[in-house]
């Protein structure tokens, strides 16, 4: 008995309510001498609805998490459940098995004696499928009967309803923040760990990284956990090379379209750039390995560099840089848009060119929202991790040339997750210690760049 | 539509002469035919019911309907009888020449001081800080403004009140020394106190600048200006002297208009 069928129940038994609570409230009308009601027949009806569904819902889905258990549970206490191993593998291998075969997802059972626990099972899923259905319906009814109750001529349905809604609304986005802070404190925990073993002040301020998850766990060398050459790495590719390529070309593309191009090619090349950043960025990994780095080194062959390297920072930044334009481009198109026309029509009555009123009133006018925009791309690009994966080294140097290669941290996360070491091992953790600064970075930089983006539209307002 | 000029007026300097002048918003007409002449030493004033195409022929004597892609303008408009949209003067030399002040006060998000050195900056009018300190004063003092912001002048210009704005950008207007300045509708966004100050102003630079004035206030018109033109659906029905205007309209719709009998 799947939780599909439980919430179908409750969807009928909701639009039943609704409707006989309608009819309900109608009838309140025909009868009231006043003809007016607190609230339309309407949120009478989504009063009942609610209140039978929502409580049927959440005990549905309740019941779909318990329920299993419920179920193993009195499948063990079978005595058909005396062939099971103690414990280990093999004993949750033949759960899962006659289980698999009591929904029907299996045809049969490849080990044995597992046969015996099919029959169990079967019954179990049914009995408390049973339960379930029960249950629910009788919440159903129960949240109906209460409600339906409560509708009189002078109830305030619609109050009440606007409170069940906001509840729901407010419960939605709890959803997305405690999932927020579920990411964070499993960060932290092991963050923690990995400082219990490494200092945070070798790991902060050393300059040389390289751990090597072979090495004994106890006793680790925190001379090898300096992660300043990945901060570098990851700030000269990310902020810097790729900056250089997304600023001016973003800025530029973002005043050509605000002032220049006509509404026909607009309506064109804006979309465009908006595919630009819907490209998957593993896409432009390849394009930066497979083309862009070999170019570059060919380049400096041919300039008389010798031995220069085929994973350069500079092909990862570069390639970076276009994929980052278009959020560049569109907060400041949105930004320079924003700048009333009022603004621009004086600049151009003082007798100021197009480009004069640009660079001095329309710019500088929306200067927060574009330095907001530059602030969101650089946290975007910090955080990116298919591009440097594919194109940039693993090898952490520490260094201002561009043809060299470096790395950064996303990298070196990927490098120490998927590595050798045991999970517990200090290279391993060390993912989790550089994923939280990388975290904390890029909180810092989004909540600063919303911060000046929300005064600038008070400024306007 | 013939258009009754009074044939009174003796001065016949014009600053700026429209012929024949009709503008269009794509195929739409929103001014058919207007022969105007704007003289040098007096304050014009354009009056209409809304939507009869006073801004729309306001912005065509600065050519400021270039920025709005739709609009095209017919026939010819002369500065010192150099046609504005044919001749080798470009927009940045008219509109250095033809200033404009707008309905809402629009001052740039800058400080007092850079509001007022735009325009000198831009038209390179100043050598160095001490000239254009100078211009600052002398525009502000003008517009009486300077006494209200002396000690304020890196404050930005949109921290001021609405009145106080508005004569920011008519001081704005005459930093860069223009020969013609237009307000659309200056008054509409002030309370009585910031509207008598810019009438006010208004007289002050009466004589020194040919000035324009669109606006739907009777008592304004009667009050700032000499010359009174009235537009009607596109057409410039009648214009005279503000005094023929009011006592004695030619024409009904005029007539109408003024006693208030439809607007
Ligand atoms: N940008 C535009 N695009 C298309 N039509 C316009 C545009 N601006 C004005 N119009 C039209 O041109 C006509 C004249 O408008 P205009 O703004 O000149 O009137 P107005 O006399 O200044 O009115 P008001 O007193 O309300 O300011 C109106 O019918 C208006 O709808
Ligand atoms: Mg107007």
């Amino acid at each position: 008995m799947s939780i599909t069928v439980l919430f179908l129940l409750a969807i009928g038994l909701g639009l039943a309510g609704w409707l006989a609570a309608r009819a309900r409230a109608w009838t309140f009308r025909h009868e009231s001498q006043t003809s007016r009601l607190a609230a339309l027949p309407n949120y009478h009806a989504w009063y009942v609805a609610l209140w039978i569904a929502i409580p049927m819902i959440v005990f549905a889905t309740a019941w779909s998490m318990i329920a299993p258990q419920l179920i193993t549970q009195s499948v063990l206490a079978s005595p058909a459940a005396d062939v099971l191993p103690e414990f280990g593998f093999k004993r949750e291998t033949m759960l899962s098995e006659a289980r698999a075969v009591a929904t029907g997802a299996a045809p049969g059972v490849f080990n044995t004696d597992a046969q015996g626990l099919v029959e169990p099972y079967r019954n179990a899923l049914s009995r408390y499928g049973t339960i379930g259905i029960i249950v629910t319906l009788l919440i159903g009814f129960l949240g109906g009967a209460w409600s339906f109750l409560k509708l009189k001529p002078d109830f305030a349905a619609r109050t009440q309803v606007e409170r069940i809604v906001m509840a729901i609304l407010l419960l939605a986005s709890l959803v997305a923040i405690l999932t927020t802070l579920g990411i964070l404190a499993s960060l932290v925990f092991e963050t923690i760990r990995f400082f219990g073993m490494v200092s945070p002040i070798d790991f902060l301020f050393g300059t040389h990284w390289g751990p090597d998850p072979m090495a004994n766990a106890d006793n680790p060398d925190a001379s090898r956990y300096g992660a300043i050459p990945l901060f570098w790495g990851t700030i000269y590719i990310g902020a810097i090379i790729a900056m250089i390529v997304a600023i001016p070309l973003g800025l530029m593309s973002a005043i050509y379209l605000t002032q220049y191009a006509n509404p026909r090619l607009r309506a064109w090349v804006k979309p465009a750039l908006e595919i630009l950043a819907g490209v998957p960025t593993v896409v432009y990994g390849y394009f930066a390995a497979l083309t862009v780095a070999p170019a570059i080194r060919d380049m400096a062959l041919a300039t008389g560099l010798s031995n220069p390297s085929s994973e350069s920072a500079l092909a990862a930044g570069l390639v970076m840089g276009v994929m980052i334009i278009p959020f560049v481009s569109s907060m400041a198109d949105d930004s320079i848009a924003a700048v009333p026309q009022a603004m621009r029509d004086g600049s151009l009555a003082m007798g100021a060119t197009t480009s004069e009123t640009i660079r001095r009133v329309l710019v500088p006018a929306a200067l927060p929202g574009i330095v907001a925009g530059i602030m969101l791309a650089i946290s975007r690009a910090i955080g990116e991790t298919m591009i440097v994966v594919m194109a940039a080294s693993t090898a952490a140097n520490l260094s201002a040339n561009p043809l060299d290669s470096m790395t950064t941290v996303t990298v070196q996360i990927v490098a120490m997750l998927t590595g050798e070491g045991s999970f517990d091992h200090p290279a391993t953790l060390s993912a989790f210690a550089l994923g939280f600064v990388l975290f904390l970075v890029t909180l810092g930089l989004n909540f600063v760049a919303l911060r000046v983006v929300k005064r600038f539209r008070e400024a306007y307002e | 539509m013939v258009t009754i000029v009074h044939p009174n007026l003796e001065d016949t300097d014009a600053k700026m002469s429209a012929r024949g002048v009709s503008v269009y918003y794509g195929d739409k007409k929103a001014i058919d035919n207007v022969s105007i002449d704007i003289p040098t030493k007096y304050v014009t004033a354009f009056i209409g019911p809304s939507g009869c195409g006073k801004s729309t022929f306001l912005r065509a004597l600065n050519r400021m309907n270039d920025t709005i892609p739709s609009a095209r303008v017919e026939g010819d408009i002369m500065l010192d009888g150099e046609d504005i949209y044919r001749s080798k003067m470009d927009v940045v030399q008219l509109r250095a020449r033809v200033g404009m002040v707008f309905q809402k006060p629009n001052p740039f998000p800058k400080s007092i001081y850079e509001n007022i050195a735009y325009g000198p900056k831009i038209h390179g009018l100043a050598d160095g800080k001490d000239e254009l300190d100078a211009v600052v004063e002398k525009s502000l003092q003008r517009a009486g403004l300077w006494n209200e912001v002396k000690d304020r002048l890196t404050d930005s210009g949109t921290a001021l009140s609405g009145g106080q704005q508005q004569r920011l950008c008519i001081a704005r207007a005459i930093a860069v020394d223009p020969e013609v300045i237009l307000m659309d509708e200056p008054c509409s966004a002030l309370d009585p106190i910031a509207t008598a100050k810019i009438e006010e102003l208004i007289d002050e630079l009466n004589g020194r600048y040919a000035i324009v004035i669109v606006t739907h206030s009777m008592q304004q018109a009667a009050r700032v200006s000499q010359r009174t033109a009235f537009f009607h659906l596109g057409n410039m029905v009648e214009y005279g002297r503000t005094s023929d205007i009011f006592t004695n309209p030619q024409e009904e719709r005029t007539k109408d208009y003024i006693t208030g009998r439809y607007g």
